[in-house]
């Protein structure tokens, strides 16, 4: 070689690229088993769905099931709470989003959006902040108080102070019975 | 300061062994006749207590790994077992939890008294960098130690410091309304939809590990302290032999004397106040349905987690968390004065000692609960760790660059002999 810059690849610059190459995928091939395996197992995945009887639960009660070991909130809503819910405008929350899982993804945030019976609401008693399960009838809006860093949900379950940024999550969830739900 | 090796081997082995493996070398240059500045004080031997604290916790460490079952229905009561019943467990676990707490005291002077002498000024930026990546290290480990014994507060503060990372949708979803990458992360933290079983063991693996990185990251810090060799409280570089003592004696009887008095104190508090620092809380076993009404991190981390607190927007308060972290990592680059020791700028003390005051109101106000008032005057403690939140991020990154331009330094001692000695010891 007189020249090392030359314009031509030369085959050595084949070989060194393509060795490379070879080593990258195997690197990666490599590593991917050892990050791979900290991910959810498939039996941790296997979405486990419960069935929750209704009946016993008085008016202004709540009821904390446990679904996805997550804490699950199930809440029978007095009249005056479903009014004072649904008088609130969409445009005034925090989250306009329903976060309905039994909706399309963009339902607004709206009292109707939020539960399949207006008496019950069903929502995962997981703060949207980071993750403490909030305190029942406490806070400025009836609903729910996360004691860790502040956030307020009304009883509908959208958060109305900061600074958890959405609504908690209305899971999967159907009427078997007039006063039974199967969750998941 | 890493001149010329002085060793000369004084028997047949160790001149045998010299020529094959210099490590008699290596410990005499580095701990016996390295070449130190004649005026370190005493703030300077926390180096020395750290490397103490880090052999102790691995000693303690390693054998309540012996007692300890990282297993969700098992952790809780193998902790009590230890307590109870392994012989010394209780002094074992009291002198790992309380070592932990007083390896932060001790991290917080060293950091302290850096900032102050300004040692993370040229030529001792990468020093200063491994400094901090040890810090965040520390941070890291005892998080997860923390977890191990699965009452309340280990459980809710795992849930709450790993669902930081969950903030990291919002970014995620301005691309792609489905794409939750901090949820995916999340969930590989914890491999499974919470922290659970498979958590709490990755964890005990990690936290095994992690002092080990440590003590490789302290083999690095110590190299790179060994080029430009010890910054001073004067702040001016060594000129010559007259500005410096043997390592040993002369530091090692110092050193040995600070960490006899650090350690003195650890053992009043192991001994006699052993959960001082401790929640009662995590006396409780883990339960997943319900959060104490308080939760707290341990007392070194309240800082920031009162800056998280008084952001009321998930994704910047986690951002102005991790922002404070990084900001030391530019700390070298954002002081634009020439002139190391506080001792001779004027405005930079006053910036300093407020950022002392700053950092505690900080860890006091995180300490406390979220809707309350400063000593009830009134004055909400939001607002004030806001405010706080403001000079933390104005010390870096206003004041330590603006301060260089604007302060008039006092004038510096011409060497450390003169400044030390007086001008005729000096000459002799």
């Amino acid at each position: 070689m007189a020249n090392s810059s030359s314009a031509e690849p030369t085959r050595r610059d084949f070989l060194y690229v393509a060795t490379g190459a070879v080593a990258g995928v195997g690197a990666v091939l490599t590593a991917w088993p050892f990050i791979a395996q900290m991910n959810p197992t498939p039996s941790a995945l296997a979405l486990g769905s419960i069935e929750a009887d209704l009946s016993s639960v008085q008016l202004g009660q709540q009821v904390v099931l446990t679904w996805r070991s997550h804490p699950l909130f199930v809440r029978r809503r007095t009249p005056k709470e479903i009014a004072d819910a649904r008088a609130v405008p969409v445009a005034s929350l925090i989250d306009p989003i329903a976060r309905n899982a039994n909706l399309p993804d963009d339902a607004p945030a709206t009292d109707e959006n939020r539960e399949i019976k207006p008496e019950w609401l069903v929502v995962v008693g997981v703060c949207t902040h980071l993750g403490c399960t909030p305190t029942f009838n406490e806070g400025d809006y009836g609903g729910w108080l996360c004691h860790c860093h502040g956030s307020q949900y009304d009883v509908a379950g959208r958060v109305r102070r900061g600074p958890a940024p959405q609504n908690l999550a209305v899971p999967p969830y159907t009427y078997l019975t007039p006063t039974r739900i199967k969750i998941g | 300061m890493s001149g010329p090796s002085t060793y000369e081997p004084k028997t047949a082995f160790t001149r045998w062994l010299d020529t094959r493996l210099p490590i008699l070398r290596l410990a005499n240059d580095t701990m016996t006749t390295f070449p130190t500045p004649r005026n370190l004080n005493f703030w300077y031997g926390f180096g020395a207590i750290l490397t103490f604290m880090l052999a102790i916790q691995i000693v303690t460490g390693i054998v309540l790994a012996m007692h300890y079952v990282p297993n969700s229905t098992m952790a809780f009561d193998s902790v009590e077992n230890i307590m109870r019943d392994v012989n010394y467990g209780w002094l074992l676990r009291y002198m790992h939890a309380n070592g932990a707490s007083f390896f932060f005291i001790a991290v917080y002077i060293h950091i302290f008294r850096n900032l102050y002498y300004g040692s993370y000024k040229a030529p001792r930026e990468v020093l200063w960098i491994l400094g901090v990546l040890i810090y965040v290290l520390m941070i890291v480990t005892a998080f997860m130690g923390y977890v191990l014994p699965w009452g309340q507060m280990s459980f809710w503060a795992a849930t709450v410091i790993t669902n930081l990372f969950s903030s990291f949708d919002q970014l995620s979803q301005l691309f792609n309304p489905h794409f939750k990458i901090g949820t995916t992360i999340a969930y590989w933290i914890w491999g499974d939809f919470g922290v659970s079983n498979a958590t709490l063991n990755r964890f005990f693996s990690l936290h095994y590990l992690l002092p080990f990185v440590i003590a490789g990251v302290v083999g690095l810090h110590i190299w790179a302290l060994h080029v430009p060799g010890n910054n001073n409280p004067l702040g001016i570089d060594v000129k010559g032999p007259q500005d410096t003592v043997p390592f040993h004696p002369y530091y090692t009887v110092k050193d040995s004397w600070i960490l006899s008095m650090f350690v003195i104190v650890y053992a009043l508090i192991v001994f006699y106040w052993p959960d001082l620092l401790g929640n009662p809380d995590n006396y409780t076993p883990a339960n997943p349905l319900v959060t104490p009404p308080d939760i707290v991190p341990d007392w070194y981390l309240l800082p920031f987690y009162a800056m998280l607190r008084s952001i009321p927007q998930k994704l910047i308060g986690v951002l102005v968390l991790f922002g404070a972290l990084i900001t030391l990592v530019f700390v070298p680059w954002l002081d634009t004065s020439p002139v190391r020791s506080a001792r001779f700028r004027p405005l930079y003390k006053i910036a300093f000692w407020v950022f002392l005051v700053d950092a505690l109101l900080l860890g006091y106000l995180g300490s406390q609960p979220v809707d309350g008032t400063f000593f009830g005057t009134g004055i909400s403690d939001v607002w004030l760790a806001r405010l706080a939140t403001f000079y933390y991020y104005a010390f870096f990154w206003a004041l330590m660059p603006l301060l260089g331009w604007f302060e008039t330094p006092k004038p510096l001692p011409a060497t450390i002999a003169t400044a030390v000695l007086g001008n005729k010891a000096a000459a002799e």
